[in-house]
């Protein structure tokens, strides 16, 4: 028996390992630092939280080498960073750097309009955003490890995400539905591989983990996704564009631990000072929508 | 006998689906009044860091203790097995263990993801040897061994399965390998021969 790295089940066996916690994104050590103290499962290395890349504009890229280091030698958790859709050279220097997942994120500005990375190729797993089956099982079709709603980031507002879970899920429950010559047709339809049709078929569910992630700003907020059918938690501005984000990030990691206790809710939600300002995204328009890029 | 299997954080699912292989119906355990209906617990892999937090926050940190101290038997994967070490190779500040463990642990002694592997792990459990997939995921090195425990499982020469009592424990994770059942079905007997009633 030899010795394998980067197989498919390592990539897959970390985003299992990561169920049922929250994911922080952090801009410093420091505050990587309170996200692992606050008991983070992981953290997601950025130069610039998503509501303020949404703010100051521009082309929004990788995060500089210097960055990423800088928090992976101060946490002893998993460290994320993320690359812009398509550009797979910044996903090789982000796993030259050792960082443990990447990103590969509407967030940032897309590098390639058609083309999402081949995940296959690298030892490293990628998470990437769907904002339904088709699309979710797409970038797993692309070697995604982990699947995450992609909600609408840095409007600390949840309702993107509700949708985008809501849809994943009924539809993974209506293929369930179908009888075994129909599952081509389905495929067609959701412009997905049928092998991939045929397994949520079969298991009712992704071939992966399934996680939330845009516009999660409170407790609540990531409790709702969990009871959505989400697996995890991905918290991007929400922590540190509140008023006190030690008692934040706190709240919500024991929020996704409890998330079915409205007892525990109802306490941690208790004195949290003020969460993220957020945004009306239904007044938005469309050119400052994040989540309609990719495909 | 009821297995339970600690649902703070992590692979629960995968433990979940492994029991249930081999014909047996977890529950999940979250409070103190869950721990309370299980015969043997499964610690799964995670992040240690993130669960010793909620069981210290949540008050279920003494009593997990207690029960293992009055001879519960515990299945300890990965994370599982940080959180029940004596000692660590420096200070782990955001680890808080059980120390009920007598190994000394080193924390992602292999590396970061990208070194995370698949290799083989020689098994000799009740006399019997085989070879297994260990898949080692960020994994923990066990770089000291205390007199009461017992080494039942080896990657290259490193122990990577050990005994201590109602304890087994392991820096891998049998849950994601689906060819071989020998270490939960081993379990599932410690806890039947704790005098686990059948349910």
């Amino acid at each position: 028996m030899s010795i394998l790295t980067g197989t498919y089940r390592l990539k897959v066996g970390l985003a299992e390992m990561l169920k049922g916690g929250v994911i922080m994104d952090v801009t410093n050590a420091e505050q990587a630092k309170i996200a692992e103290e606050a008991g983070a499962v992981a953290v997601m290395a950025l130069e610039r939280v998503p509501a303020d890349i949404r703010k100051e504009g521009g082309v929004a890229r990788m995060a500089d080498p210097e960055k990423v280091i800088e928090i992976m030698e101060a946490v002893t958790i998993p460290v994320m960073a993320k690359v812009r859709i398509g550009h797979f050279v910044e996903a090789q220097i982000l796993e030259e750097l050792g960082v443990d997942f990447i990103d590969e994120s509407e967030v940032l500005t897309p590098a390639d309009e058609e083309h999402h990375i081949d995940k296959h190729p690298f030892k490293v797993p990628f998470v990437c955003g769907a904002r339904d089956l088709g699309e979710a099982l797409r970038r797993i079709a692309e070697g995604a490890a982990m699947i995450r709603t992609k909600g609408e980031a840095g409007t600390g507002n949840v309702v993107e995400a509700v949708r985008h879970m809501r849809k994943i899920m009924s539809q993974i429950k209506r293929i369930t539905t179908l009888r075994e010559e129909e599952l081509m047709k389905e495929a067609k339809a959701l412009g997905a591989p049928l092998e991939l049709v045929k397994y949520v078929h079969d298991h009712g569910k992704l071939p992966v983990p399934n996680f939330a992630a845009g516009g999660i700003a409170t407790p609540a907020d990531a409790a709702l996704m969990m009871q959505l059918g989400a697996e995890s938690v991905f918290v991007g501005s929400g922590i540190f564009k509140s008023s006190d984000p030690r008692k934040m990030a706190r709240a919500i990691v024991e929020a996704v631990a409890y998330y079915d206790n409205p007892r525990v809710l109802a306490r941690i939600s208790k004195g949290l000072g003020e969460a993220m300002r957020g945004l009306d995204v239904s007044k938005m328009k469309e050119e400052e929508l994040l989540q309609t890029r990719g495909w | 006998m009821r297995i339970g299997i600690l649902a703070i954080q992590g692979d629960m699912d995968l433990h979940h689906r492994k029991l249930r292989m081999i014909g047996i119906s977890p529950l999940l355990v979250k409070t103190e009044e869950e721990l309370k209906r299980v015969d043997g617990l499964v610690l799964p892999g995670g992040e240690s860091t993130t669960i010793s937090k909620i069981l210290e926050r949540y008050g279920l940190r003494e009593s997990l203790k207690k029960r293992i101290e009055e001879g519960m038997p515990v299945l300890a994967t990965c994370a599982g097995i940080i959180i029940l070490a004596k000692k660590f190779d420096k200070d782990e500040p955001e680890v808080k263990s059980l120390g009920l463990l007598d190994v000394k642990l080193q924390r992602n002694a292999y590396g970061r993801q990208r070194e995370s592997f698949e290799g083989p792990v020689r098994l000799k459990i009740n006399d019997v040897e085989k070879t297994i997939t260990g898949i080692f995921i960020r994994a923990p090195k066990i770089i000291e061994v205390g007199k009461s425990v017992e080494e039942l499982g080896w990657y290259e020469s490193d122990p990577v399965l050990v005994r201590q009592g109602n304890i087994l424990a392991m820096t891998f994770h049998p849950e994601l390998v689906d060819e071989d059942n020998s270490i939960h079905e081993f379990f599932v007997k410690m806890v039947e021969e704790k005098g686990g009633r059948n349910v």
